[in-house]
């Protein structure tokens, strides 16, 4: 075989393949931070506007110190556990009952699409009046933004299993709920755990709009906060930990969704 | 022998179109019935009526004098249609949910030991040959110990040696369990080599046109003069187009060496 390696496109691509997927995913990210503290350093950004990554850093470990932190965290994840929950949950059943039965599909499906349509924030006065101005609004917003993708996913897995599938399980006269348990339900997991990934982003989404419409501890108020009070490292660093715990929970869920799915005999599940 | 399975006057319509019967037909405890005619015949329709999956418009299904119970049959189908995400032991006990554990492991073990696949009982479906996965779906279909056995063309998308090699499973599989099976196939080497009985059905829609009784040695060679001879005859009532490719050219063959 002839080494091409002396070409050097070549020679780099080979590098960069050489490297782990997870290293690879570092590579943009830390070469922006250098050029962000470079130019904040050598004075190109105003810092008012655009701090320097070690000065958000020093931010986010001043927070951490003074337990305020914690503290946020610890809201910002219990609302968003309990919103994701509560939808994941509701859209479970509906997208199960309405991927299983057509009838229902039929009576349904239409008023969740019609529902699926109306902006969420247009929802928030609705849930305020309804559960008040503390934690069981913001938790239905989320939760709200969590069922659709959940609902959509499962009916759409479940409306699309292989129908010899279905027919093993009624020439082993499975009963309606043995079938959707032991037939359509795995069948489904796969289009199931991309709606679940799908339902997380959305809640982190809302968690974000439901803690900036009104909150006095959370990463939403720590926006909120640092706006009023002109301290941008402070928003700054509320970005940063939306997209870092973001980033984690997804990659939990896809890891957990990987491991459940590991029979699928698709190049993904390799 | 006394009758296990009786049909009386089974028919189906799709579309107002009477695409089965009236259909009437015995079969005896252990007895093995292929069903045999061209595409679009009628063939598979009186099995999935038989089986439950499909309701008849007419006539009636019988097992020992009395209705079909859900435990009575098990069926294979032309594909595998293993469930991927369970495991081969997992398939083979995908239809023994309701016994107690131990009893469950016995009956998997025993279905998988005659179909020759134990050490394959924790691989899953994607993992194994087309003829290991319909090997594991006969052996989910033994396991139940059916009384009434169906198989739906179960082999014919294999190729011609993993085919020869199931049949002989087959065979086994009467030998130990000796359900009364209902085969419904294409191929007349299938039909001669395995059934007490072949049935021709021609339609639609689908009636019985012929009916043999062959009863040939177990360890018949496919060879034999004996076995070409009920080939013929059924070449005859099912007409050329339905011998398969090469077929004729070897009786010739054959009947010249005679």
């Amino acid at each position: 075989m002839t080494d091409l390696a002396y070409l050097p496109g070549l020679g780099a691509a080979r590098k960069a393949r050489a490297l782990p997927p997870s290293v690879i995913g570092w590579i943009l990210p830390l070469v922006l931070v250098g050029a962000w503290e470079a130019a904040a350093r050598a004075g190109l950004v105003r810092s008012n506007h655009l701090p320097a990554p070690s000065v958000v850093a020093l931010t986010i470990l001043h927070l951490a110190q003074s337990g305020d932190l914690t503290d946020h965290l610890t809201a910002t994840l219990g609302r968003l556990g309990l919103g994701f929950l509560a939808g994941a949950a509701a859209g479970t059943v509906a997208g199960s009952l309405t991927g299983a039965s057509r009838t229902l599909r039929l009576l349904v499906d239409p008023l969740i699409q019609g529902l699926r349509s109306v902006p969420s924030i247009a929802w928030v006065p609705l849930f305020i009046l309804w559960l008040g101005i503390f934690e069981a609004s913001k938790v239905a917003l989320i939760a709200v933004g969590v069922f659709f993708p959940v609902y959509l996913n499962l009916m759409s897995g479940i409306a699309g299993v292989d129908r010899k599938l279905i027919e093993v399980g009624r020439a082993h006269r499975l009963g309606h709920v043995e079938l959707i348990r032991r037939v359509l339900l795995p069948a489904a997991l796969p289009a199931y755990i991309v709606g679940l990934r799908g339902g997380l982003g959305l809640g982190w989404m809302f968690v974000a709009a439901a803690e900036l419409m009104g909150a006095s501890e959370g990463l939403g108020f720590l926006l909120v906060d640092g706006q009023q009070t002109g301290r941008p490292a402070i928003v700054i660093a509320a970005i940063l930990l939306f997209a870092v715990l973001g980033k984690l929970s997804d990659i939990v869920l896809a890891r957990a969704g990987q491991a459940l799915t590991a029979w699928q005999d698709t190049e993904g599940a390799r | 022998m006394s009758n296990l399975l009786e049909i009386r006057g089974l028919a189906k319509r799709y579309d107002d179109r009477l695409v089965l019967g009236p259909l009437h037909l015995a079969f005896e405890t252990g007895e093995t019935v292929a069903v045999i005619g061209r595409s679009g015949c009628g063939k598979s329709t009186l099995l999935r009526l038989v089986a439950g999956l499909d309701r008849p418009d007419a006539g009636t299904v019988s097992l020992a004098g009395r209705p079909i119970r859900p435990d009575d049959v098990a069926i294979v189908f032309q594909e595998p249609r293993l469930m991927p995400w369970l495991n081969v032991a997992g398939n083979v006990g995908f239809g023994l949910k309701h016994l107690p554990k131990l009893e469950r492991a016995d009956a998997v073990a025993e279905a998988l030991d005659v179909v020759g696949l134990s050490e394959a009982a924790t691989k899953l479906p994607k993992q194994l040959s087309g003829g290991m996965a319909q090997r594991t779906a006969l052996a989910r279909a033994l396991a139940v110990r059916p009384k009434l056995l169906l198989l739906d063309e179960p082999f014919s998308a294999l190729d011609p040696l993993t085919r020869a090699g199931l049949q002989n499973h087959l065979g086994e599989v009467r030998d130990h369990y000796g359900p009364t099976i209902l085969l419904i196939t294409h191929d007349m080497d299938e039909a001669l080599a395995l059934a007490d009985r072949i049935i021709v059905l021609d339609g639609p829609p689908g009636r019985i046109v012929a009916e043999f009784a062959p009863r040939l040695p177990r360890d018949i060679k496919r060879t034999a003069p004996a076995f070409q001879r009920w080939k013929d005859r059924l070449i005859d009532v099912l007409g050329p187009a339905q011998a398969p490719a090469g077929t004729l050219t070897k009786l010739e063959d054959h009947r010249h060496a005679v």
